[in-house]
């Protein structure tokens, strides 16, 4: 095969540089430099650092918090995910039925997604707030002695609602595409041939839309994870009682409040390792299932 | 195995209506050829049948009963799809089995149907295969089979061949037609492709612009075309129609000369006519020398109308030759061109001129502004 050839040398260079800088400055560094962290020790007055091997990596591993924490980010992450992406599926699989206003749905869906989480993170904390919020009252009229400041799965409930609803605009938006992409005819064939509208749909389309899906599946899982700190710090801040204290939250509560900085710093290498070994399973046993086109 | 019947059906998109009223009645086991150029509503008439588009107005019926309202899934018609549409994640024998297992049928008997399908279209040995794994040809019969196998009412079919290169089409098209026999199933077919109505039709329905302008059998057709129009659409090379007036006894061709139309009932002098006749219903007279015209109507053959043409082209095709020409005299607007089939081995050149004589019966006219045939004589 012949490459295509260029005149420039520094040029290819010179245009992925700023790219390659921020990677480097706010990826490869910090991971670095956490991962040197995660080595040492440093005295309670921080005057000292001391080089400690693994040890950092044993305490964390074995504190029941840490535990309690990863089953918290599991389900935290699979609940947000699960829901962002079901509810965006069902809002762009009625969206393609509309005839007219198409454009203006699609536009008012996209719209939460322009939200800062912090800021989303409060509007369903004062939504739902259990003395004043607008949609508290509701939930106590059904019954439901609501108090997520006290009670462990009403604050989950709260941080993933808040999370997912922020998440569905972007998942829909790509839902939206991948259901263009499937041809009309087929819905059309399926239908001479006899199937009813659910039937289609779980026959034909969702196979079909298995590549949105498990992209999608990859990006929320992620997100979950990393990306719902400001969520969380605004809802919740990780309570009550570290009901919902992700991962993520536990590495910056224990390295910026309480300042232990040799945990925090194994704390994250570990879920640096977490995170691959996900996305490595997830491309290596789910994509596995997914046909393309 | 069912009748279909179109009553007055029309279609508008919003405030333009597409289809302007078809009636049309197929009987049980017929096959019948929707033709027509493209956007004339071909597939949208056949879209309307499947239960795929509402019906703005008019009534449907299969076999009877009127399915305006009813589900393409109700209608117990098969479709085959331009493109196919088959689906792309599941194999040859899903395909093909995905309507039998929705109709709840045994899966012993499901079986014995596609491998019955499979075998009629020489599918058996990709059954296991994807679609994206077949050639346009394969691809087109496991379209087929998924229709087959369905053993419905009625078959729909849209443009099926026209995915395929020439040969393949040709092929196809002749295991189209025994199929349909051997199963006997009444079939709605459309097509842009004049030659595949022609061969595959028992009734011809030709449209233009979401108007049925005639229905009849290929032949009746090809003989009798009620329009010009269809006169221009079907034959291959489309027949001539130029231009004339009708002058006393005869009529003005282009360039001024009067062809004599003895024992022809003409409507009054003056009227603007188009004068239609095929190719192929030319003979010509004076083999291929540029002889003086004139002379050829005393001295040869006695009564068949004869026309003096200048060859501007000649088209070899190896059995036949086409001269297209023009009358001397006359204008070179592509109205006057006037196409002339010749042997093969013709000797004429561009700049030739030919003297062709027609047969009476094989002459058509038509009123210049409606289209519309006249002369029920002729
Ligand atoms: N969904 C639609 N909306 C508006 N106009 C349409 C639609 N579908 C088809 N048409 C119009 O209807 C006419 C007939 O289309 P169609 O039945 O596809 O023609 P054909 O199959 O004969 O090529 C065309 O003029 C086309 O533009
Ligand atoms: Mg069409």
């Amino acid at each position: 095969m012949n490459r295509a050839t260029f005149p420039h040398k520094y040029l290819p260079w010179l245009l992925i540089a700023p790219q390659l800088a921020i990677s480097l400055v706010f990826f490869y560094w910090p991971a670095l430099q956490a991962l040197r962290q995660s080595l040492l020790r440093e005295d309670a007055f921080g005057l000292k650092t001391q080089f400690v091997g693994l040890t950092n990596f044993a305490r964390v591993l074995s504190d029941p918090a840490y535990v309690n924490s990863i089953k918290v980010t599991t389900l935290f992450s699979a609940l947000t995910a699960g829901l962002s992406m079901g509810i965006a599926l069902l809002l762009a699989v009625q969206a393609e039925k509309l005839v007219r206003g198409k454009g203006l749905y699609r536009v008012l869906m996209i719209w939460p997604y322009a939200v800062a989480p912090a800021i989303a993170g409060m509007l369903w904390l004062f939504m739902f707030n259990p003395s004043f919020g607008t949609l508290a009252l509701p939930l106590r009229w059904m019954g439901v002695q609501w108090d997520p400041l006290l009670k462990g799965n009403q604050a989950m409930a709260l941080v993933v609602a808040a999370a997912s609803w922020k998440q569905i605009s972007y998942n829909f938006l790509f839902f939206v595409a991948g259901l263009q992409a499937i041809p009309r005819s087929l819905i059309e064939a399926a239908a001479i041939d006899g199937a009813g509208p659910a039937r289609r749909f779980w026959t034909i389309v969702f196979p079909l839309l298995a590549p949105t899906t498990f992209f999608l599946l990859v990006v929320n899982t992620v997100y979950a994870l990393f990306d719902t700190f400001g969520i969380i710090h605004a809802v919740t801040g990780g309570g009550p009682g570290k009901s919902t204290e992700t991962l993520v939250y536990k590495v910056y509560n224990d390295g910026f409040v309480n300042l232990i900085l040799g945990d925090s710093a194994a704390q994250s290498v570990v879920l640096m390792v977490i995170v691959i070994a996900l996305t490595a399973v997830q491309f290596r046993y789910v994509e596995r299932r997914v046909h393309y086109g | 195995m069912a009748r279909i019947s179109l009553k007055d059906v029309r279609k508008s998109y919003g405030a333009t209506e597409v289809i302007h009223g078809v009636s049309i009645d197929v009987d049980d086991g017929e096959f019948v050829v929707i033709v027509g150029p493209s956007g004339c509503g071909k597939s949208t008439l056949l879209r309307m049948v499947a239960g795929l588009e509402v019906i703005t107005k008019g009534t449907i019926s299969i076999d009877g009963r009127v399915v305006n309202d009813l589900e393409p899934r109700a209608r117990d018609i098969a479709m085959v799809f331009q493109n196919y549409a088959l689906y792309p994640h599941m194999s040859v024998r899903e395909n093909m089995a995905y309507g039998l297992k929705i109709s709840g049928m045994a899966k012993p008997e499901i079986a014995a149907r596609v491998a019955r399908a499979a075998k009629m279209l020489e599918l058996a040995p990709y059954l296991d295969r994807k679609p994206r794994a077949l050639s346009g040809g394969q691809r087109q019969r496991v379209a087929m089979g998924r229709a087959l196998v369905r053993d419905p009412a009625a078959f729909l079919l849209d443009e099926p061949l026209s995915n395929l290169d020439a040969k393949l089409r040709v092929q196809m098209r002749l295991q189209i037609k025994q199929l349909q026999r051997s199963v006997g199933t009444t079939s709605l077919y459309v097509t842009h492709d004049q030659v595949e109505a022609m061969t595959l039709a028992d009734r011809l329905i030709v449209m233009n612009a979401g108007r049925a302008e005639q229905i009849d059998t290929p032949m009746a057709i090809y003989e009798r075309p009620a329009s010009t129009f269809v006169a221009g659409f079907i034959g291959s090379p489309a027949m001539n129609l130029v231009p004339v007036t009708v002058a006393e006894g005869g009529v003005v061709l282009p360039g001024g000369t009067v062809l004599a139309l003895p024992g022809l009932a003409l409507p009054a002098v003056g009227s603007a006519l188009r004068f239609g006749v095929r190719p192929e219903h030319l003979q010509a007279q004076s083999p291929d020398s540029g002889a003086p015209e004139a002379q050829a109507s005393e001295s040869g053959m006695p009564e068949a109308p004869a026309l003096t043409l200048e060859v501007f082209a000649v088209e070899t095709l190896g059995a036949d030759a086409y001269a297209h020409c023009l009358f001397p005299g006359g204008s070179d607007h592509p109205d006057e061109g006037f196409v002339v089939r010749l042997p093969g081995n013709t000797a004429a050149r561009q700049g030739d001129r030919i003297r062709v004589s027609l047969d009476l019966s094989a002459l058509h006219l038509f009123d210049d502004t409606s289209g519309r045939r006249i002369g029920e004589a002729v």
